[in-house]
């Protein structure tokens, strides 16, 4: 079926699995519509490739509006594509030209090993956000929400932290593979509230100490995860980091 | 044998029903807690607030998602709000209020002792929510901020930009996450429940395939809770995320579970419309967008013109028109039928000619004044006005417009949105008594899963406050009155039989799908079902389209059990096969809708029959033949008996629904 006059050659990392060897695939694509999200696209290839009686590309993705941070592929040496402040799923094929070639790889960082082809395991976020990533408060502990007024300047920095979809993509585009950004967002989070206070030392030794067992690179402020980061989350969140996590290293004990 | 079910509401007032019942239901003490094992499957905010709550209390609790992390389930794509009673805006709202909205918003179909309950909580959660630090929009005294949303007219929707799903998501992992940490959750991402195991009528686990290496596990549990989700996709194109599924209800259906009124389906009239056959999801633009948005079609049948280009007297706001006393904050059901009959009618607009405007100029400039006079500026010109309202817009729905720009390439801050309604949620669900329990003891469903507290049509910000109050505040107590009666009931063996044969089956079903080897791919079928569903089983229904579904959906069955193909193996990373199990359960839950929507002969709520309408074209309710929940019994594969639970209406007087 024909949806569109764009034709494209997609060189598409396929690995079978954690332990094997990958390597790049080679693809020539026609009939694609501009209006059609990367993912779409890469819908029509592995419709083809099922009909052909051959392996369909394994890729990770879910709600496909820009927010479950699911979506995690690494395009032309980008993660999430050519476009700023966009998921994969909402990159649309109008940001590429007829004729192009496009190279779709995985994360790649040894705290996020391949598991199929462009689908990755961040397994390791989740453990950094055990560590410390809450507020200890049982459920039907609180009081009235309005007994706790916030600024309004708090509230909204502290909203803008906690937009991160924690798609990865920050450690994919760092040279070091850090997961600083990441971190940092969350600390900032509740660093900024009232409701973070109890726990603000506590919290940044512990996801800072997770986060190196897991084998994230240090960071060297080179921005790349900013400027990569769906969402624009700010690296003005590592600084706080850094000084929430110095705060807390020269304080406790 | 059909029979009549009992939902187990508590006696005494209705004000009263709950408070009485959750201080006299039976309590499992502390020491008993830590022997008692809890599955939880799915992990959206009903199942990763009921994790956390129990785990809190003190059960050993198991959850699994299918999702790479529980952060990710679909309730993080949840945009517009939270309803709760808290009347902060003192514009007369309570409890009572919010129940009377919920029950009228679901033209009557939903059962009032639930409904209630989920009032009382309702501003629990906004307390619960604010103390684990999930920043909500405030207003400059640093009180927090409120909006409208469709079917009532008070403002008692509390809001985080337009991701508000995603911040009570990520509130409610937090919390699960904190018991990962402390080792009383044990999670598992990546794995998918394939059945229920049922052990002498009671329901004792589950079977788990785990998705990176294709291994089935056996998982006990003294109780199982499904909270996962709704079943939209059965429609292929909805605004639900590509994984959401039915599988772990219909699995549940077929050993047993009731699943209760299948064909209330809720269409968003708010979406942005398909763009061609390529698309494989849509996405939806807030219902609070009807806040600030007005809703309209040219006056003209098949106006060309540019929206710019006709001026104010050539528009027609039809839901202004038609619904003065609710405008364009009319429910959802309401406002989707009002869309495709501009549409149908010839009145639509952009290429496809299905859609109408969603237009923001008249309220960015009403905005923008109120924001000139804030800043001291008198008499601003309209350029300034324009911008200073566009700041007001973009904070407020910033990243949904972002989006719309992103998907359309269009700009929404210089012309009006383009919309068509899209199937986003489901009011059916597993039947459930009044402690969330289904027809199989221990086996219960919470949050979307459920059927209880929606009837025939959910109103806007009320799926957020119904997947938490289940998770937080209703099954932390209701739970107790069956895990009370099973402190004896020691560990179950994976080993025995019951597991054995389970686990049996579901290997047979896959290396059935495996090996079909036909010529058509899983999206082939899906498709395919999803067009006789949208096209006879959606916004309209009539007996003689339902009919021919049925007997379409059926050939479809047959078609895809001899030419599916599933690439790649069962013993690995196979999403593939992980979709040809959802799309088989899909095929047979979408023969049931039908057959659900051909026995209400009556419209209500979002299950429009056009048989049934008053000379307004409203939807014509029939109380004294349908006020019952239609709870499905399996039988076999496409054979189901139908049982009743009769709606009694004690507390409100039940009356045709009015919006104008």
């Amino acid at each position: 079926m024909s949806h569109g006059d764009m034709n494209l050659t997609l060189k598409i990392w396929r690995q079978k699995n954690t332990e094997t060897k990958g390597s790049f695939e080679t693809y020539p694509i026609s009939g694609i519509s501009p209006d059609m999200s990367f993912l779409e696209m890469i819908d029509v290839l592995n419709e083809k490739l099922i009909v052909e009686g051959k392996e369909p590309v394994a890729f990770d993705h879910d709600c496909r509006e820009g927010i479950c941070g699911m979506c995690s592929m690494y395009i032309n040496g980008r993660p999430h594509g050519p476009k700023n402040a966009v998921t994969t799923c909402q990159l649309h094929m109008r940001s590429f030209k007829n004729g192009d070639t496009i190279v779709i790889e995985p994360w790649r960082a040894s705290a996020f090993p391949v598991i199929k082809d462009l689908a990755v395991d961040r397994t390791s976020f989740d453990r950094i956000m055990a560590a410390g990533g809450f507020v200890s408060v049982n459920t039907g502990n609180a009081q009235d929400a309005n007994n706790l007024p916030i600024s309004k300047e708090d509230a909204d920095e502290s909203f803008t932290s906690a937009a991160c979809i924690g798609c990865g993509a920050c450690v994919a585009a760092c040279k070091n593979a850090s997961a600083m950004l990441f971190v940092s967002a969350k600390v900032s989070q509740y660093a900024l509230l009232p409701q973070g206070q109890p726990e603000r030392k506590s919290r940044v030794l512990a996801m800072v100490a997770q986060m190196e067992e897991e084998g994230f690179g240090s960071c060297t402020n080179t921005g790349a995860c900013e400027a990569e980061c769906p969402k624009g989350i700010s690296i003005s969140n590592i600084a706080r980091l850094n000084r929430e996590y110095l705060g807390a290293a020269l304080s406790s004990k | 044998m059909s029979q009549k079910l009992d939902a187990k509401i508590p006696e005494g007032n209705i004000a009263e029903k709950w408070t009485k019942y959750k201080s006299t239901v039976p309590l499992v003490n502390p020491a008993n807690k830590r022997n008692i094992e809890i599955i939880v499957v799915g992990t959206g905010l009903a199942g990763s607030s009921a994790a956390s709550a129990l785990a809190e209390m003190g059960y050993k609790v198991k959850v699994f998602c299918f999702q790479d992390s529980a952060r990710r389930a679909h309730s993080i794509a949840a945009q517009g709000g939270i309803n709760a009673a808290k009347n902060y805006q003192n514009d007369g709202d309570s409890i009572y209020r919010l129940f009377y909205d919920t029950i009228k918003g679901g033209d009557y179909r939903a059962r009032e002792a639930n409904v209630h309950r989920l009032s009382e909580v309702s501003g629990n959660i906004i307390d619960q929510c604010v103390a684990q630090g999930v920043p909500f929009a405030r207003e400059y005294g640093g009180l927090l901020s409120n909006r409208s949303f469709g079917g009532t007219q008070v403002q008692r929707t509390f809001y985080a930009a337009g991701q508000t799903g995603q911040q009570l998501l990520l509130g409610a992992y937090s919390a699960l996450q904190r018991q990962v940490g402390m080792g009383t959750v044990k999670s598992y991402t990546r794995h998918e429940m394939l059945d229920v195991v049922n052990i002498d009528g009671k329901c004792r686990g589950i079977i788990a395939r785990d998705l990176v290496t294709g291994k089935l596990e056996r998982h006990f549990g003294h109780a199982v809770l499904l909270c996962t989700g709704g079943y939209g996709n059965v429609f292929y194109l909805s605004t639900n995320a590509m994984g959401s599924n039915v599988t772990a209800a219909w699995k549940a259906h077929k050993k047993g579970a009731y699943f209760a009124n299948p064909c209330f389906t809720q269409i968003h009239p708010t979406c942005i419309p398909v763009s061609g056959d390529h698309q494989s999801k849509l996405t939806l633009m807030s219902e609070s967008l009807r806040n600030d948005g007005r809703i309209w079609t040219p006056k003209k049948q098949g106006d060309t013109r540019k929206a710019i280009d006709i001026p104010e007297e050539e528009r027609d706001y039809y839901l202004e028109r038609r619904y003065p006393a609710f405008g364009n904050l009319v429910p959802r059901d309401v406002a989707s039928r009002a869309a495709k009959e501009r549409c149908d009618a010839g009145y639509g607009v952009g290429t496809s000619k299905m859609a109408v405007y969603l237009d923001f100029a008249a309220n960015m400039k009403r905005y923008g004044r109120v924001e000139a006079t804030k800043q001291n500026i008198h008499n601003p010109d309209e350029e300034t006005i324009v911008r200073l309202g566009k700041e007001v817009v973009k904070e407020k729905y910033g990243n949904l417009f972002d989006m719309y720009k992103q998907i359309t390439d269009e700009n929404p801050y210089e012309v009006p949105m383009r919309i068509y309604p899209a199937v986003h949620y489901t009011m059916g669900g597993l039947w459930v008594d009044y402690n969330l329990m289904t027809t199989v003891p221990g086996l219960y469903a919470l949050g979307e899963a459920n059927f209880s507290d929606h009837g025939a049509n959910r109103l806007g910000a009320s799926a957020l406050m119904q997947g938490l109050a289940d998770g937080y505040f209703v099954i932390p107590y209701t739970i107790g009155a069956y895990l009370s009666n099973e402190i004896r009931t020691a560990a179950i063996s994976t080993d025995h039989e019951a597991f054995v044969e389970a686990e049996k089956n579901v290997q047979s079903q896959i290396e059935k799908l495996m090996n079909i080897k036909g010529t058509k791919s899983v999206d082939y079928f899906h498709k395919k079902l999803g067009k006789v569903m949208w096209d006879k089983c959606g916004m309209a229904r009539n007996e003689a389209g339902l009919k021919e579904a049925i007997a379409e959906i059926r050939a479809i069955r047959e078609e895809f059990w001899k030419d599916l193909r599933v690439p790649g193996s069962a013993n690995e990373f196979n999403p593939e096969l992980e979709k040809a199990g959802r799309v088989a359960d899909f095929i047979e839950l979408g023969e049931l809708m039908c057959k659900d929507a051909l026995n209400r002969n009556e419209s209500c709520g979002g299950h429009f029959r056009e048989e049934y309408q008053t000379e307004e074209g409203e939807a014509n309710r029939d109380d004294a033949d349908y006020a019952y929940v239609a709870a499905w019994e399996f039988n076999s594969v496409g054979e189901w008996t139908l049982n009743k639970e009769e709606l009694k209406y004690e507390n409100i007087k039940i009356a045709q629904r009015s919006y104008k």
